[in-house]
């Protein structure tokens, strides 16, 4: 059973037994809460139901046939030698490559335009793995889900790899002589004005001196970007309260009091790892640092940002401008032009509370609009912030990192505009989807029927490139020169780990051959570019005598240095309040990136697809996210089919019941839908984009919802891997805290080693430990793509997940409590806890787990037999079984090149789990050994823990007193999961505390008797 | 009724189970026979490759180190086999018309590769280092036997699990001085437990025994 239902749950019936409850529950899903039949069932089974029989068609005769002959060959097998293998060196070996070892070099990945650093691993010329670049400033060698999964979309076997006209394989050399007598034609017949280039948004300052050299020759061309996740509320907003698009960036290091106005701060701003990981220093707490910074969020759909607020509101979209309003009114802001009335959810004590909270805080406090909220919201915020003083402080306003001279919207507008007058000739998309996630209103494939010749270079031939004359291949960007600005302006360089695998070009060769530029190939384009700009002297930091000395630099540093935007003093103009808006009633429908497959260019990546979203934990699908009361009005529940209907357009969505969801709005996460892009993601979920028009891109009011009485199925791994209630999640008051150190917790009775009957283990040397600090976690999910990068964890699809057979190695359980309507949401990531008492070890009859001189938990592949009885006996359930072969890529061989190759590739048959990263801690002792030093702290470092934003994860020698995990041990709020069994884990957690403003939460006793002070 | 079976069957029904019980050890101890024969391990089998490259000549006759060629053996897991450039370092100039060298001439003309089949070829699930087998004093020719008296390249150890085994339980058994290990001539010295025993403290060689060293 892993699909929810709510038929038979009645919501008040919910709510009673919440309210009966002795103490804080925690809740996993709606199901648990009601102990439905079906939950219990689900708790009483070790693998979901049928887990485990085959689903072949193979009939019983037949399999007694193999059976037998399997028998008979059984022992032969051992009889053969191994195959021949051949060992093809070098002809005249790299300088530099060692083969054996990784290399790694500075690149840059960009998402919506703003890029973040990165840094690729590459074993003997095939990259493998991205880390984030330690030197730049959007990453501090941190990273996230998109830039983990970006490298498996460089070996995606369904990535354009041909230059296609009019569908039919044609060369690259055959596009460009169309496109130079296209170029020519147009400009013997006028100034060019027939032709127009639509790119995403580009930040790139290469690829705008050429699209500038492109409008210098044809002077009538004309530049249009559109990116469905744009910035143009912010840029409007910007624009409204100081007469000029300046961009905002913040410094959370200095914050305090942070309010989110429906910002996702962790996921969705340019600058979000930054900021993750800035705001997470101030929310760390120590015993000898008791200072915690505290968030509010006001917010329309449950994000990983509201679920780590002190305090969170649920209000609709609309309404979050209201609250902004009464929040400004109340700080005495001047300039407001009318008032706003406070929406459900949000009562005037809180706006008391919170309003005297961020006075308390002037100067490092900040308010933080989301970008999906109005200009109104934005320019709002503005005026809170310098009211405030928190500009110059938390608040840093600079030049605009991406040049628009108009917002994307109205940019997209006028082309469809001018493509239905016929007025353009030439169409060249660079990048994007349009055809796909352009406003439903402009039906952008209708109008693209009017243009003349109609070019898409993409690195998927997707929904667009199917309505245009010629495609062309995308490269990679870890196969492509360039460059990209991060979100404070820092220059960032992307450099090539690999030739293209296919035949594609990148879109500064494409513009550079449209610009009839000196230079048409990617790295002289990028290199000559920058020669320019630096015997210009607009590089500021002297980086050597020469240019080349300076590229060198630039390159092996992954970034220009010094290119960062200063910050610009900013002064509020008058009239900057842009009026209060209106609220039309009726049902909301908002539209939101989605946490995995973002705006739909990752649809085709099996890593992100499988990726459980973090709050909903469902994978491979989209659905209309409701609040329970809502589903209960609508008479609907989980999987029903609902059709939804916006200004005369419909799409049929499954329903998600997600507490936290405001009433009456609906959210529909954009990105899925797909009708062309992959094996992987085409018909995944539903298309959002349907609904979505021009005065529409974030949320509108006017929504119809229809019950259909269809299902259909979701794959949620919400249920999967219960806990049964006990002191897993331990949550804390700051203030507790503060003054006593400790925090109550649930009596347990942790046994010693004494109290087992199996002798303890001696460690001599290293003892391996991890500690994951729940305060800071924000449960993106970065830490579980990038242990599937590194472990080689396969990708198992929807129907596997939907028996519960996925393989993540680490998982991030999201646990509810409080009341169904607005929950407080916690997260736990889960992984091999390997623990000292090891329950798995003591029942494989193969001793294919045992215990090593370390402490870890060990997996042997090659003895292991699969009677999955350690999966049985693990109480943390992080054992995952190879039900079927999942690595056989024989249709799709490119997909090997993607392995570590410092990690076994299991096969069918075999159990696998968390392994503490051993490749990374064996590579780590030998190159102590070889250099003849003792391993120091930090030489291993896991890959959830290098991925980790927020820089939860601890990971170190226990016996080493001057560790930091060490260190981490002895701090009070430290526990183990589970500890009461006895099992002894050396994965250990740090409690989360809720820092609570006391206005708003006066503390309470506890009524409960067993309870312990630590 | 007479008797179906002659009481000499009693005899044979005895014999035929304490013959069962033997057959079956016998046939268990002709595998692990088996097993650990050349056959099966391939040792001192000498393989053909498309050069016959000769450590016998390079090494022994030439005096060439073994780092001259395999360079990664002091920083890396694996040695390295040299690329057709190291070759080339003197077949551009000597036996530059040899026709056992056409292949050599080829790849670097053409930039293929060459192709050597691999002699010591580990299970796929086992993870090797060399650098670090060489920095803690485990000579070359301790598991690859003297190739400098090898004109092809045979194995001369099974690699088998139990033999890894050997000296990671007693490395004093098997370590040597580090300044020993490129020597092809070292002969286990009369005191070795003793010169291993100092050099194990002194090396600070742990006996790691965990599944993990090997298997990840």
């Amino acid at each position: 059973m892993t699909h929810q239902r709510l038929h038979s749950v009645e919501l008040t019936e919910l709510q009673d037994k919440l309210a009966r409850a002795q103490g804080k529950q925690y809740w996993r899903s709606l199901d648990e809460l009601a102990e439905t039949p079906e939950f219990v069932e689900y708790l009483h089974r070790e693998f979901p139901e049928q887990a485990s029989e085959m689903n072949d068609p193979v009939s019983r005769r037949r399999f007694l046939q193999l059976m037998g002959a399997s028998i008979a060959l059984a022992g032969a097998t051992a009889c053969n030698g191994q195959a021949v293998e051949k060992i093809v060196p070098y002809v005249r070996q790299p300088e530099n490559m060692i083969p054996g070892r990784p290399l790694y070099y500075a690149t840059g990945f960009s998402l919506g335009g703003y890029a973040i650093g990165a840094l690729a691993e590459s074993h003997m010329g095939r990259p493998t793995k991205l880390e984030g670049n330690p030197e730049h400033p959007a990453s501090l060698g941190s990273s996230n889900s998109y830039l983990q999964a970006s490298i498996l979309d460089l070996y995606d076997p369904d990535r354009s790899q041909v230059v296609l006209n009019n569908g039919r394989i044609a060369t690259w050399e055959g596009f460009i002589a169309a496109l130079g007598t296209e170029l020519a034609t147009l400009e013997a017949s006028g100034n060019g004005s027939r032709l127009r280039i639509l790119t995403q948004t580009v930040t790139s300052p290469t690829q705008i001196d050429l699209i500038e050299a492109v409008q210098a020759r044809l002077p009538g061309a004309q530049w249009h970007q559109w990116e469905p996740i744009n910035r143009d509320a912010v840029r409007a907003g910007a624009v409204a309260a100081f007469g000029e698009p300046v961009d905002t960036r913040y410094d959370f290091s200095r914050a305090s009091v942070v309010l989110s106005l429906d910002a996702d701060i962790y996921a969705d701003l340019p600058g979000s790892i930054r900021y993750t990981r800035d705001f997470a220093d101030r929310r760390r707490v120590r015993d000898d640092d008791r200072n915690m910074a505290r968030l509010y969020s006001v917010e329309s759909t449950p994000t990983i940002t509201g679920a780590s607020a002190d305090h969170r509101w649920r209000v609709r979209a609309s309404d979050v401008e209201a609250v902004a309003r009464v929040v400004a009114a109340s700080l005495g802001v001047a300039g407001l032009e009318g008032s706003g009335q406070l929406p459900d959810g949000v009562d005037a004590e809180v706006v008391d509370a919170l309003t005297a909270d961020l006075r308390a805080h002037a100067g490092t406090s900040l308010v933080v609009p989301g970008e999906g909220q109005p200009p109104a919201v934005h320019a709002l915020a503005h005026a809170i912030n310098a009211h405030l003083g928190n500009v110059g402080e938390t608040v840093v306003h600079s030049e605009p990192v991406a040049p628009q001279p108009q917002s994307q919207a109205a940019s997209l507008e006028a082309l469809v505009e001018d493509m239905r007058a016929d007025a353009v000739g030439m169409l060249v998309v660079i990048g994007g989807n349009p055809v796909y996630d352009a406003p439903a209103d402009l039906d952008f494939a209708g109008a693209l029927d009017a243009v003349g010749t109609r070019v898409h270079m993409g690195l998927h031939a997707n929904e667009t490139s199917e309505l245009c004359h010629w495609h062309v291949p995308e490269n990679h960007f870890l196969e492509s020169w360039g460059d990209a600005r991060a979100y404070d302006g820092t220059v960032t360089l992307v450099q090539p780990l690999i030739e293209p695998l296919y035949l594609g070009h990148t879109a500064l060769e494409l513009t550079a051959i449209m610009a009839g530029a000196a230079e048409t190939e990617g790295r002289a384009v990028l290199e000559s570019a920058w020669r320019d700009r630096w015997a210009a002297g607009e590089i500021e930091v002297d980086l050597g005598p020469t240019f080349d000395k300076a590229w060198r630099r630039i390159l092996h540093d992954g970034l220009v240095p010094g290119t960062a935007y200063p910050a610009r003093p900013t002064a509020l103009v008058g009239g900057w309040d842009l009026g209060a808006t209106v609220n039309s009633g009726g049902m909301e429908v908002i539209f939101r990136v989605d946490p995995t497959v973002y705006d739909g260019r990752f649809a085709n990546n099996g890593w992100l697809q499988e990726t459980p979203k973090p709050l909903t934990k469902l994978t491979w699908d989209n659905a209309a996210l409701v609040s329970p009361a809502t589903a209960e009005r609508l008479g609907v529940a989980n999987e029903d089919v609902v059709e939804l209907t916006y200004d005369g357009r419909s799409v049929r969505a499954p329903i998600w019941v997600l507490p936290g969801q405001p009433d009456e709005s609906v959210t529909l996460p954009l990105g899925y839908g797909r009708t062309r892009t992959g094996r992987v993601g085409t018909g995944t979920g539903f298309n959002a984009y349907t609904l979505r028009t021009s005065d529409a891109l974030a949320f509108a009011t006017g929504l119809d919802v229809a019950p259909t009485g269809r299902r259909y199925q979701l794959a949620s791994t919400q249920m999967h891997h219960s806990m049964e209630g006990r002191d897993i999640v331990r949550v804390g008051d700051f203030h507790e805290f503060e003054s006593t150190g400790g925090i109550q917790h649930p009596h347990t009775h942790v046994p010693g080693p004494e109290e087992s009957l199996f002798p303890p283990y001696e460690y001599n040397g290293h003892s391996w430990g991890m500690s994951i600090d729940l305060n800071v976690c924000i449960g993106c999910t970065g830490c579980v793509t990038a242990c599937q990068a590194e472990n080689n964890v396969p990708v198992v699809g929807k129907t596997e997940v939907a028996n519960g057979r996925e393989m993540h190695w680490i998982r991030v359980d999201r646990y509810w409590s409080g009341g169904v309507e607005n929950p407080e949401t916690v997260f736990q990531p889960v992984a091999c806890m390997h623990c000292d008492n090891a329950p798995c070890e003591v029942v494989c009859p193969v001793a294919a787990t045992v215990h090593g001189s370390e402490g870890l938990n060990e997996m042997v592949y090659n003895r292991c037999v699969g009677t999955r009885y350690c999966a049985n006996n693990c109480p943390y359930k992080v054992r995952r079984f190879n039900f079927l072969d999942y690595t056989d890529y024989d249709d799709a061989p490119m997909m090997k090149l993607l392995h570590n190759p410092d990690v076994t590739v299991r096969s069918r048959g075999v159990m696998e789990k968390c392994t503490y990263c051993v490749q990374r801690i064996n590579v780590a002792r030998q190159d102590a050994k070889v250099d003849g030093r003792e391993m120091v702290d930090g030489d291993v470092v896991t890959a959830c823990q290098q991925a980790c934003p927020a820089q939860a994860i601890t990971f170190g020698d226990l016996n080493d007193p001057d560790s930091a995990i060490a260190a981490a041990r002895e701090e009070p709020l430290h526990y183990g999961l589970l500890e009461e069994l006895g099992t002894r884990p050396r994965t250990n957690y740090m409690a989360r505390l809720r820092n609570a403003n006391t206005t708003l939460n006066p503390p309470v006793e506890r009524s409960d008797s067993e309870v312990e002070h630590d | 009724m007479s008797q179906i079976f002659h009481p000499s069957t009693n005899t044979l029904a005895r014999l035929s189970i304490f013959g069962a019980v033997f057959a079956a050890a016998a046939l268990a101890f002709a595998a692990g026979i088996f097993a650990r024969s050349s056959v099966a391990t391939g040792v001192g089998v000498a393989v053909r490759q498309e050069v016959p490259f000769s450590h016998k000549h390079h090494v022994e006759g030439l005096g060439l180190d073994c780092r001259y060629c395999h360079t990664g053996v002091e920083e890396s897991s694996f040695a390295g086999i040299p690329p057709t450039a190291t070759c080339m370092n003197c077949h551009s100039q000597i036996w530059v018309d040899s026709p056992m060298l056409e292949p050599v001439r080829e790849s670097f003309r053409t930039g293929d590769s060459l192709e050597w089949v691999r002699v010591h070829d580990l299970a796929d699930f086992v993870y090797f280092n060399h650098s670090v087998h060489v920095a803690k004093g485990v000579g070359c020719s301790t598991c690859h036997g003297q190739v400098d008296e090898m004109p092809l390249m045979w194995k001369e150890n099974s690699l088998y699990m139990e033999w890894c085994l050997d000296c990671h339980r007693q490395p004093e058994k098997f370590v040597r001085p580090r300044d020993e290990v490129f020597n092809m001539d070292w002969e286990t010295p009369p005191n070795q437990l003793e010169l291993g025993r100092h050099l194990v403290e002194q090396y600070d060689i742990e006996n790691l025994l965990s599944c993990s060293t090997c298997h990840r």
